[in-house]
C-alpha cells in the first residue's frame, strides 16, 4: 500500500456501526453491520504483532492472528484469508460468534491501552470479504478412494468435511434436518448470524465436493453400523440437541417452549415471516425466558422482535450471567428486561390450558462455593407472581439419545454425551470419531470446530495407515 | 427431491400418496411415521406410513386434508417432488405372540393400522379389526384389511355400512368375539383412541394408541410433542408415538393439540383462495 504507516500508535479500538436499538429491536436483520474496509485496516494498524502473541494460545484453533492482521493491515485481504482459513474453516461464522473475550481478545496486551485488538470482527470482516470474491477454482487432491460419513451438519461435522475432501477423501454428511448448519441455522438467530453467511459457509463445501444428505437421520434412517459397512470412517457431530426444563409443575401447559422450539419456529422455519411461511408462531403479550447463557438471550431478543414485552428470569446476579458481555448489553439496550435473583417455581394455567403467569421466589447469593461461584438460596417466604402469556425455558441441552440407542457398543458418559479421546476424538468403537457438543455436552461453535478439527487429522492419519491399531 | 408417484383423493377429505423414499421404504417398521415437507420454507408435519414397498423404493400414506400443509400437498400432481420426507421417524410398534389382537382404525388410522395388523398376523395372532366411520362411503382400504385379519369389522355412525353406532360399542363387539383379546391398538384421530381406551379400561385389556401431538423436528429436539403419560413427561416423537391408552392424560394432549388453532386458519385463509372449501 502506498500510504505510509502513521507514526504514534493510535490507541482506539474502532467500534462496529450497528443498526441503532430502536431500529432493530423491530427487525431480524443483522444487528452489527460489519468493518468496512476503511475501519477494518485502521482497527489491524492498531496491532502490535507481537512476537510471542498472548491472543493465540487463546483461541482454540490458534489461528495466525498477528498473521493475518498484518495482512488486513496491508490491504492484502486475500493473503489474509489464506493465513485464516489454513487454521478456521467458517471464519464468517466465528467472527461472529465466538466469545472472544474469554478467548483470543481476552488475553490481548492492549486491554489496557485503548482496548483489545477487535480480533472478531477482523476475522468476520475477512471471511465476509472472501465470500463477496469472484469465486476461484478451487484445486481437488486426487482422490484416495476412501470414505467418510459425518453425521450432523453442525459446525463439528462441517469442519471435518472441510478438512477431509481437502486431503481427497469422499466425504457424506448425513443431517437430520433439512437444512445444513446445527444450531447455526436452528438456533442462532438471524439478527445474530445471517443465515446466508451460514448457506455460503455451506456452499463452499458443496464446491469443494462434500456430499450432503438432508433429511436424513442415523439410527433411524440407517444405523451406524449400516455407514460402516459402506464408509472406512464415521464422524458423529450430532450436537446436543435435547431440551432440558427445570422440574417445575404446569410446563406442559400452551405457552410453554423448549429454546428449541421457540428458536426453531422462528430461524429454520422462518417463523419471523409468518404467515408468509407456514410454520406458526403465536404473537405474545410479555415473555418470560428463564435462564442467563446465550440461548436465553436470543430467546428474549427474539420475542422482544415479535413484539412482546420480554424478560430474563435468572437466579442469580448480572455478573454471574453465563451469556456472552456483547450479547447481554445488546439485549439491554434493546428493551430486555432481567429480573435477576429469580427462580420460577411453577407455571400458572387458565382454564383453556394457557399459562398466566409464574410463581416465583427471591434468592440470595450465598457464600462462594468450591467453583468459586456464589451459589443463590431461595429467601423464605418471598414468593411472589409475575404475569406472562408465554415462558421458555432456556437452562441448557444434552446430547440426543438417538444414536446412542441404536449404536450398543459405543460407550457413552454419565450426561448421556458420546465418550472420545480428547486429542483423536476415538470412540470405543472402532472406525468410529466423535466430537462437538456431543462429546462435551453444549459448548461453543469454536470448541466444535476445534474437535472436528483434532478428529479430521486422526481419520487421516488412520485412513492414511490401513491396518493400525484403534 | 422425493417424487410422487400417486396423489388422489381416496374418499372426501382423506388423500392416498406414493411417494418415492427408497431409504425410508427399506427400514420403515409397522407404527412409524415420517415427516414431510410439501414446500420449501413450508410446515413440517408428522404422518403415518400406512404401507411400503421396499423393492420399489416408495411409501403410502394416508392423509386427512385438514389444515394448509395438508391442502397445498393434496393439489400436488403424480411426478412433482416433496423437498423433505424424513424418517422412519419414532418407535415401531410392539408386535409380539400377544394370542387375540383387537386393531381399531378410524379416518387415517383405517390406512395406519394396515401394516400393524400384517406383521400381528404374519406371526400368528388372531386379528380382528374394527373400522369406524361416519358413514359408509367414508370407508377405504376394507379389501386390504381382509388380507391381514382373521375378521374385519365395520362401524358407521349412520348404520349405511355394517353396524350403526360408533367407538363406545367396543365392549359389546369384544364381547361376541370367540376370544377375548390380549391387546387393543387403535389407531385415528385422538377422539377415537381417548373413547377406545376409555371403553377398554374397565375391561382391563391393555390398550396402545399412537398419539397425534403437534411435532416439529420429529427427533427430540424441540418438545413441543410433550405428553404426560403415568404422570411422567414423554416426548411423542421419539418415546412414542405409542403409549398405553390408559395412562395417557387427554385432557392436556386434547389441550395441546389445539394450541395454534387460531394461527393454523390464517395461512389457510391467504393461501390465495385456492383453499378448498
Ligand atoms: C441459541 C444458541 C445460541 C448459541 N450462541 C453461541 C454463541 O454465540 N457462540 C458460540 O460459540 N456458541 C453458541 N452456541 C453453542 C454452539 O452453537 C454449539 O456449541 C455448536 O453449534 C455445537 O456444534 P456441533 O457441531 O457439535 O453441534 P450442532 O450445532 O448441534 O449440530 C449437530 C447437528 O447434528 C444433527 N443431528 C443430530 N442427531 C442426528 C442424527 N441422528 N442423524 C443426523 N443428524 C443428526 C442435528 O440436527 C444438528 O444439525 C449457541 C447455542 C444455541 C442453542
Ligand atoms: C405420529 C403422528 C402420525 C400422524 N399420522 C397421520 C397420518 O397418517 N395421516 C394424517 O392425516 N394425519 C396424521 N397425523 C396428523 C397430522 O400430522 C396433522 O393432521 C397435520 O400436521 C395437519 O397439518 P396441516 O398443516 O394440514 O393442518 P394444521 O394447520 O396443522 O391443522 C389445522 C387445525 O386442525 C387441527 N387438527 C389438525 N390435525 C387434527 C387431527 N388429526 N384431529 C383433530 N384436529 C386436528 C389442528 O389443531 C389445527 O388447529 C399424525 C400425527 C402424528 C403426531
Ligand atoms: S476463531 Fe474465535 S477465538 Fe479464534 S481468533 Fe477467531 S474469533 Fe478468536
Ligand atoms: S496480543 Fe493483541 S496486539 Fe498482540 S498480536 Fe495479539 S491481537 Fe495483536
Ligand atoms: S417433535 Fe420436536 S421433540 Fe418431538
Amino acid at each position: 500500500m502506498a500510504e505510509t504507516a502513521p507514526k504514534k500508535l493510535d490507541l482506539q479500538r474502532r467500534p462496529m456501526p450497528k443498526q441503532e436499538p430502536e431500529v432493530r429491536s423491530q427487525n431480524f436483520d443483522e444487528v452489527a453491520l460489519g468493518y468496512t474496509p476503511e475501519l477494518a485496516m485502521e482497527e489491524a494498524r492498531r496491532c502490535l504483532m507481537c512476537k510471542r502473541p498472548q491472543c493465540v494460545p487463546h483461541c482454540p484453533v490458534e489461528v495466525d492472528i498477528p498473521g493475518f492482521i498484518h495482512c488486513i493491515a496491508e490491504g492484502d485481504f486475500s493473503g489474509g484469508v489464506r493465513i485464516l482459513k489454513g487454521k478456521n474453516a467458517l471464519p464468517s461464522i466465528c467472527g461472529r460468534v465466538c466469545p472472544q473475550e474469554e478467548q483470543c481478545e481476552g488475553s490481548c496486551v492492549l486491554a489496557k491501552r485503548g482496548g483489545t485488538i477487535a480480533i472478531g470482527r477482523l476475522e468476520r470482516f475477512l471471511g465476509d470479504w472472501a465470500s463477496a470474491q469472484e469465486q476461484q477454482s478451487i484445486d481437488l487432491p486426487t482422490p484416495t478412494g476412501k470414505r467418510v460419513a459425518v453425521i450432523g451438519g453442525g459446525p463439528a461435522g462441517l469442519t471435518v468435511a472441510a478438512d477431509l475432501v481437502q486431503l481427497g477423501h469422499e466425504v457424506v454428511i448425513y443431517e437430520a434436518l433439512h437444512k445444513m448448519g446445527g444450531v447455526l441455522v436452528y438456533g442462532i438467530p438471524e439478527f445474530r448470524l445471517p443465515k446466508k453467511t451460514v448457506e455460503t459457509e455451506v456452499d463452499y463445501l458443496r464446491r469443494l465436493g462434500v456430499e450432503m444428505k438432508p433429511d436424513y437421520i442415523v439410527g433411524k434412517t440407517r444405523t451406524i453400523d449400516s455407514l460402516l459397512e459402506e464408509f472406512d470412517a464415521v464422524f458423529v457431530g450430532a450436537g446436543a440437541g435435547l431440551p432440558w426444563f427445570s422440574e417445575m409443575p404446569g410446563n406442559n401447559l400452551n405457552g410453554v417452549y423448549s429454546a428449541n422450539e421457540y428458536l426453531t419456529r422462528i430461524n429454520l422455519m422462518k417463523g419471523f415471516s409468518f404467515p408468509k411461511t407456514i410454520t406458526p408462531v403465536r404473537e405474545h403479550q410479555r415473555v418470560a425466558v428463564i435462564g442467563g447463557g446465550n440461548v436465553a438471550m436470543d430467546c428474549a431478543r427474539s420475542a422482544l422482535r415479535l413484539g412482546a414485552r420480554s424478560t430474563i428470569l435468572y437466579r442469580r446476579s448480572r455478573d454471574e450471567l453465563p451469556a456472552r458481555l456483547e450479547e447481554v448489553e445488546n439485549a439491554e439496550e434493546e428493551g430486555v428486561e432481567f429480573s435477576f435473583l429469580t427462580l420460577p417455581t411453577r407455571c400458572v394455567g387458565d382454564d383453556n390450558g394457557w399459562v398466566k403467569g409464574l410463581e416465583c421466589i427471591r434468592m440470595e447469593l450465598g457464600e462462594p462455593d468450591a467453583s468459586g461461584r456464589r451459589s443463590p438460596m431461595p429467601v423464605e417466604g418471598s414468593e411472589y407472581f409475575l404475569p406472562f402469556d408465554a415462558v421458555i425455558h432456556a437452562i441448557g441441552n444434552s446430547p440426543n439419545p438417538l444414536i446412542p440407542a441404536t449404536t450398543p457398543d459405543i460407550e457413552i458418559g454419565r450426561k448421556g454425551n458420546i465418550v472420545a479421546d480428547e486429542a483423536t476424538g476415538k470412540t470405543s468403537k472402532p472406525r468410529v470419531w466423535a466430537g462437538g457438543d456431543v462429546v462435551t455436552g453444549a459448548a461453543t461453535v469454536i470448541l466444535a470446530m476445534g474437535a472436528g478439527r483434532k478428529a479430521a487429522r486422526s481419520i487421516h492419519e488412520y485412513l492414511s495407515n490401513p491396518g493400525s491399531e484403534w | 427431491m422425493f417424487k410422487l408417484i400417486e396423489n388422489r383423493p381416496l374418499v372426501p377429505n382423506l388423500h392416498m400418496l406414493r411417494v418415492e423414499a427408497p431409504e425410508v421404504a427399506r427400514s420403515v417398521q409397522p407404527g412409524q411415521f415420517v415427516i414431510v415437507r410439501v414446500e420449501e420454507d413450508g410446515e413440517r408435519i408428522p404422518l403415518s406410513v400406512a404401507d411400503w414397498d421396499s423393492e420399489q423404493g416408495t411409501i403410502t400414506l394416508i392423509y386427512m386434508t385438514i389444515g394448509a400443509t395438508t391442502h397445498r400437498l393434496s393439489r400436488l400432481p403424480a411426478g412433482d417432488g416433496l423437498p423433505t420426507v424424513a424418517g422412519p421417524l419414532g418407535n415401531a410398534m410392539e408386535i409380539d405372540h400377544f394370542g387375540s389382537v383387537v386393531c381399531v382404525g378410524g379416518c387415517y388410522g383405517i390406512g395406519s393400522i394396515y401394516p400393524i395388523a400384517r406383521a400381528l398376523r404374519e406371526i400368528g395372532n388372531t386379528v380382528t379389526i374394527i373400522i369406524e366411520a361416519r358413514s359408509s362411503y367414508l370407508l377405504y382400504w376394507q379389501e386390504k384389511l381382509k388380507q391381514v385379519s382373521d375378521r374385519l369389522i365395520v362401524i358407521t355412525r349412520d348404520g349405511s355400512g355394517g353396524l350403526k353406532g360408533h367407538i363406545d360399542n367396543l365392549p359389546a363387539i369384544i364381547e361376541r368375539l370367540p376370544q377375548r383379546p390380549q391387546r387393543v391398538i387403535a389407531n385415528g384421530c385422538n377422539f377415537l383412541m381417548m373413547r377406545a381406551s376409555e371403553q377398554t379400561r374397565p375391561l382391563a385389556i391393555p390398550t396402545i394408541v399412537s398419539l397425534n401431538t403437534l411435532m416439529i423436528d420429529g427427533t427430540g429436539m424441540c418438545g413441543v410433542c410433550r405428553v404426560t403419560v403415568d404422570d411422567t413427561v414423554k416426548f411423542a416423537c421419539v418415546d412414542g408415538p405409542h403409549f398405553d391408552g390408559h395412562k395417557v392424560d387427554w385432557a392436556e394432549l386434547n389441550k395441546r393439540r389445539q394450541a395454534y388453532l387460531r394461527e393454523e386458519t390464517i395461512p389457510l385463509r391467504s393461501s390465495a383462495g385456492t383453499a378448498e372449501q
